[in-house]
Order: structure tokens, then C-alpha cells, then sequence
């Protein structure tokens, strides 16, 4: 048993280490495959009708979704930093870092409004046409992931501030984490799809 | 700076951002065309690469949770480059 034990794949599989809880990142791959799926649909409708598609995507402001993935980006690197500052015995600097991401993960939804309230003034919305459908569907189901995973941030961040993460206490606030980095994943390959790829 | 680009999160983040201005040139500058899609894809996958591996922290996982993540993001953007370049088969045109 201990020769098993001793063997290189067997040493090196014990230093690897998933962070937070199994079942979240089972979770996890269940929401890729699902907006895995969304994405394909996507360029695959896009393919057949390709000049729709363009002239609608010019109707966009490109700035709300450069402005949103920066803010999704910095949100994720600040809950990276509160967990390196509970693991390195920092723990009283974390609710800093989760209040800054909780902070810009609110920007993300206030900037999501009134980007949705111009288009709605225009005229448009989902039934406008088939980019339309999908701009407002897929925009707004990641939407509701960030506002999940906003209070999330903001149970993790009460928990921080009560004390309860400590460097051999972090599966809590890895687990949180993990989700609200897929949030930021996700929006990455929307913001390309959606606003650049004509 | 130096010292705050000294830590490999922060050099992440640094590099997402400046990831995210360059999608962003190449979509304005180039008016597209096939090679500025490639590129555009290909930050994206970059991007999502850097937050799988150093912000989901998976760059040091058991093989297995980190393969699934790295297959998903090569799958999803070969498939988007694929469909984009030579569009839909002609299924059932005989």
C-alpha cells in the first residue's frame, strides 16, 4: 500500500488540489456546456444570416461592453486577492476586497440597465429580430448569474467580516469564488460573440 | 508598479485588461475580415484561459478537473472559428 503511495503520479495527484467544494465545480461545467451550447447557436444562426446579424450588432455600444468586462475582470481579480490575503494570515483584508468586488459587480448591473433602457427606448427588443433575441436572451441570462453571484459576494463578505475564513477555513470562500469567476468567463466569450465578431 | 506587477494575480489581471483593449482595436481598426474574427477569438480564448488557470486557480488541479476546463474552451472556440470561417453544411441539399 505505502508503495503505491510512493509512486510519482500518485505523489504528484496529492499536491494538486481543486479549490472549494467538489459539487460547485460540477455545477460549474453543467453552466458551461449549457452556455457552450447558447454560444454555438448563436454563430451557427449568425451563419445564416450573416448581413442581419452585422447591421444589428452596429446598433450596440461597444464601450458598455469593453466598460462591463473590465469591470467583471477587476471584480474577479479583487475576490482572488481576498482569498490570497486569508490564506497568507491577511483574513482582516478580505472583506476589503470582497466589498470592491461586490462594488463592481453592482456597476456591472447598473451599467446593464442603461444599456438595456436605450435599447428599449429605440424600439428595440427580443422580438425585434433573431440577433436581437439572442443579444437580449443571453445578456440577460448571464445577468441573472451576476446578480446570484453579487449576493453571493455579499454573504461571503459577511462572513469574512464575522471572522469565519482563516488560512485552514477557506473552502467557503473558494467555492463562492469559483462561481463568480465562471460568471466573468462566461462574459468574456459573450462580450467577443456579441459585440465584436461581425 | 514593478513591485505590484511582482505578483502573478495582479500580472493576470494586467494582462486581461490589456487583452481586452486590444480585442477592442482590432474590432474598430480592422473593419473585420477573417484574420481580425481569429484574433478576436483567439483573446477570447486567451482571456478565458488566464481566468481558468489562474483565477479559478485550476493551473494546479488533479489533471482531470483541469483537462475538462481546457477541452471546453478550446472546443467552444474552435467550433465558433469553424462555423464562422465555412459557415453551415449543406445538410440535406442533394
Amino acid at each position: 500500500m505505502s508503495a503505491i503511495a510512493a509512486t510519482p503520479d500518485a505523489a504528484e495527484y496529492s499536491t494538486r488540489r481543486l479549490p472549494g467544494d467538489q459539487d460547485v465545480w460540477i455545477f460549474i461545467i453543467a453552466e458551461l456546456l449549457m452556455f457552450g451550447a447558447f454560444f454555438i447557436a448563436y454563430i451557427v444562426n449568425r451563419a445564416g444570416e450573416v448581413d442581419l446579424f452585422n447591421a444589428s450588432q452596429l446598433t450596440l455600444d461597444r464601450s458598455f461592453g469593453v466598460v462591463n468586462t473590465l469591470l467583471l475582470v477587476t471584480s474577479s481579480w479583487a475576490v482572488v486577492e481576498a482569498a490570497a490575503a486569508v490564506r497568507g494570515n491577511r483574513a482582516a483584508l478580505a472583506p476589503c476586497y470582497l466589498l470592491i468586488a461586490i462594488g463592481l459587480g453592482v456597476a456591472f448591473i447598473v451599467v446593464k440597465f442603461f444599456e438595456y433602457s436605450a435599447k428599449f427606448e429605440a424600439g428595440l427588443s427580443m422580438t425585434t429580430n433573431t440577433f436581437y433575441m439572442f443579444y437580449f436572451c443571453l445578456t440577460m441570462i448571464h445577468l441573472a448569474h451576476v446578480v446570484v453571484g453579487t449576493i453571493i459576494l455579499i454573504v461571503m463578505w459577511t462572513n469574512a467580516r464575522n471572522g469565519n475564513y482563516a488560512a485552514a477555513h477557506t473552502k467557503g470562500l473558494e467555492t463562492g469564488a469559483s462561481y463568480w469567476h465562471m460568471v466573468d468567463l462566461l462574459w468574456i466569450f459573450l462580450f467577443a460573440l456579441l459585440y465584436l465578431l461581425r | 508598479m514593478s513591485g505590484f506587477l511582482r505578483d502573478a494575480r495582479h500580472r493576470t489581471w494586467l494582462l486581461l485588461v490589456i487583452a481586452t483593449g486590444a480585442t477592442f482595436w482590432l474590432r474598430v481598426d480592422s473593419d473585420i475580415g477573417l484574420a481580425a474574427a481569429a484574433g478576436t477569438i483567439a483573446i477570447a480564448y486567451i482571456k478565458g484561459r488566464l481566468i481558468v488557470l489562474d483565477f479559478m486557480e485550476l493551473r494546479h488541479a488533479p489533471r482531470i478537473w483541469k483537462g475538462i476546463f481546457e477541452t471546453w474552451l478550446f472546443v467552444v472556440s474552435a467550433i465558433i472559428l469553424a462555423v464562422y470561417r465555412f459557415g453551415l453544411p449543406a445538410i440535406g441539399s442533394a
